[in-house]
């Protein structure tokens, strides 16, 4: 058995480990809490931009490459994830996912690339030599939609210019504080946009059907790519609170444990120093 | 007076949503004036302010871009930041607007001049739009 100040040291030290992961308990909590209403705050635009998106293309005969279905020969994904570690299967979810997409479907690394936020994704990549063709690291808690405007700008750039044709989006969808699923959405080319939105109606446009749809289009799926954003980073700080509040829970059953083998020991050696005095005394009569 | 309503969002939450006799703004073919029972239309907006009219009173917002939609009977209008004259941060625009004519003035790459451009129009209407 360890002796009495080896356990000493480890309950200490246990205590100190459960009063960090304790307080980034807390701070995780309240980034989270900022981080869901900034999503939260970020669903009229969305849903407006859908619907206003939906609306034209629906009474539109106008084509724009952006809603054209083209022979796909390469394949981007942009995958969302932290900067830093400590977030519990944050990371490991989305990569995984990643992963094994890549592996069901393409056969040679031409086929793909992959747009990274976020450091630990852009390691993952690197050390798997997965494509990457741009990244981003170091984004904002609470992003602005600035921070990532020139990702975001480049993406839909690439789909343009035809050097990709197929954009996925993979992010962790925040659905409550306990529970995040990692989620593969198709950005472009811009798909199912039938039967979404209320009000048809035919427009007036003004210059024109396609000037408008340049403009808007883009602006469409940089805002989609914002909004996961927005999801994924709610999701980063609630992952990050459970991982916390788990290693607090470990912390305390942990000095539980210790504290009572501690008190045994303790108990032991009384015992035995008691057994050894009455032992001496007996031996002096 | 008949009315229509009015809904300004950005990326960042609503901005604004209340009821208007006549909003007027400046598209990028030239300003229109929307009033209630407009036909649907769609046009995409410059950097500009947009005039909200309500009795003999006006509302002032700048808005950087985006795009304006109307139908039964509602304007939304979605842009990438819009902010009200008491939202302003004058003395941030009135920076921004230096730093953008000097970089103007220094004779650099497209690329740096059409965002310095866009830079001081943003600064330019922020100003015009808190100076009234």
């Amino acid at each position: 058995m360890a002796s009495l100040r080896d356990i000493k040291a480890r309950i200490d030290s246990t205590k100190k480990t459960k009063q960090i992961t304790g307080a980034m308990e807390l701070v995780s909590a309240s980034k989270m809490n900022k981080a869901e209403q900034n999503a939260k705050g970020y669903v009229p635009y969305s849903e407006k931009m859908q619907e206003v998106v939906a609306n034209i293309a629906k009474g539109t005969d106008a084509s724009h490459p952006m809603l054209e279905t083209r022979e796909v020969k390469k394949t981007a994904y942009l995958v969302i994830t932290s900067d830093r570690g400590l977030v519990g299967g944050y990371n490991s979810h989305v990569l995984k996912l990643l992963q094994n997409t890549i592996s069901e479907r393409h056969n040679s690394p031409d086929e793909y690339t992959v747009i990274v936020i976020g450091r630990k994704g852009f390691d993952y990549c690197r050390k798997r030599n997965i494509p990457v063709s741009n990244s981003i690291i170091g984004v904002a808690d609470h992003p602005q939609f600035a921070d990532i405007k020139d990702i975001a700008k480049a993406t839909v750039q690439m789909f343009t210019d035809e050097e990709i044709d197929e954009l996925n989006i993979i992010y962790n969808h925040y659905v409550s504080a306990i529970s995040q699923v990692p989620t593969m959405n198709k950005l472009l080319p811009i798909e199912d946009l039938q039967g979404q939105g209320g009000i048809t109606g035919q427009y007036e446009y003004e210059p024109s059907e396609e000037q408008i749809l340049k403009v808007l289009l883009p602006l469409y799926a940089e805002s989609l790519i914002f909004g996961a954003l927005l999801d994924g980073k709610a999701s980063e700080h609630a992952a990050s609170m459970t991982a916390m509040r788990s290693a607090t829970d470990n912390a305390n059953d942990l000095i539980g444990e210790l504290t009572l083998s501690y008190n045994r020991a303790r108990q032991a050696q009384i015992t035995q120093q008691i057994a050894e005095i009455a032992g001496g005394a007996a031996a002096l009569e | 007076m008949k009315t229509l309503t009015v809904s300004v969002v950005t990326p960042n939450g609503p901005v604004l949503e209340d009821e208007y006799e006549m909003v007027v703004c400046r598209a990028e073919s030239g300003e229109i004036g929307i009033m209630p029972h407009h036909i649907p239309i769609v046009a995409p907006l410059s950097i500009a302010a947009v005039r909200l009219k309500k009795g003999n009173g006006e509302d002032k917002l700048a808005v950087n871009g985006g795009i304006m939609e109307v139908s039964s009977n509602k304007v939304s209008i979605l842009a990438q930041s819009a902010e009200k004259p008491s939202d302003i941060d004058v003395e941030r625009a009135r920076e921004a607007k230096e730093r953008a004519e000097r970089r103007l003035q220094s004779s650099q790459d497209n690329i740096d001049k059409l965002r310095a451009e866009l830079a001081l129009q943003r600064a330019i209407n922020r100003l015009d739009v808190s100076s009234k």
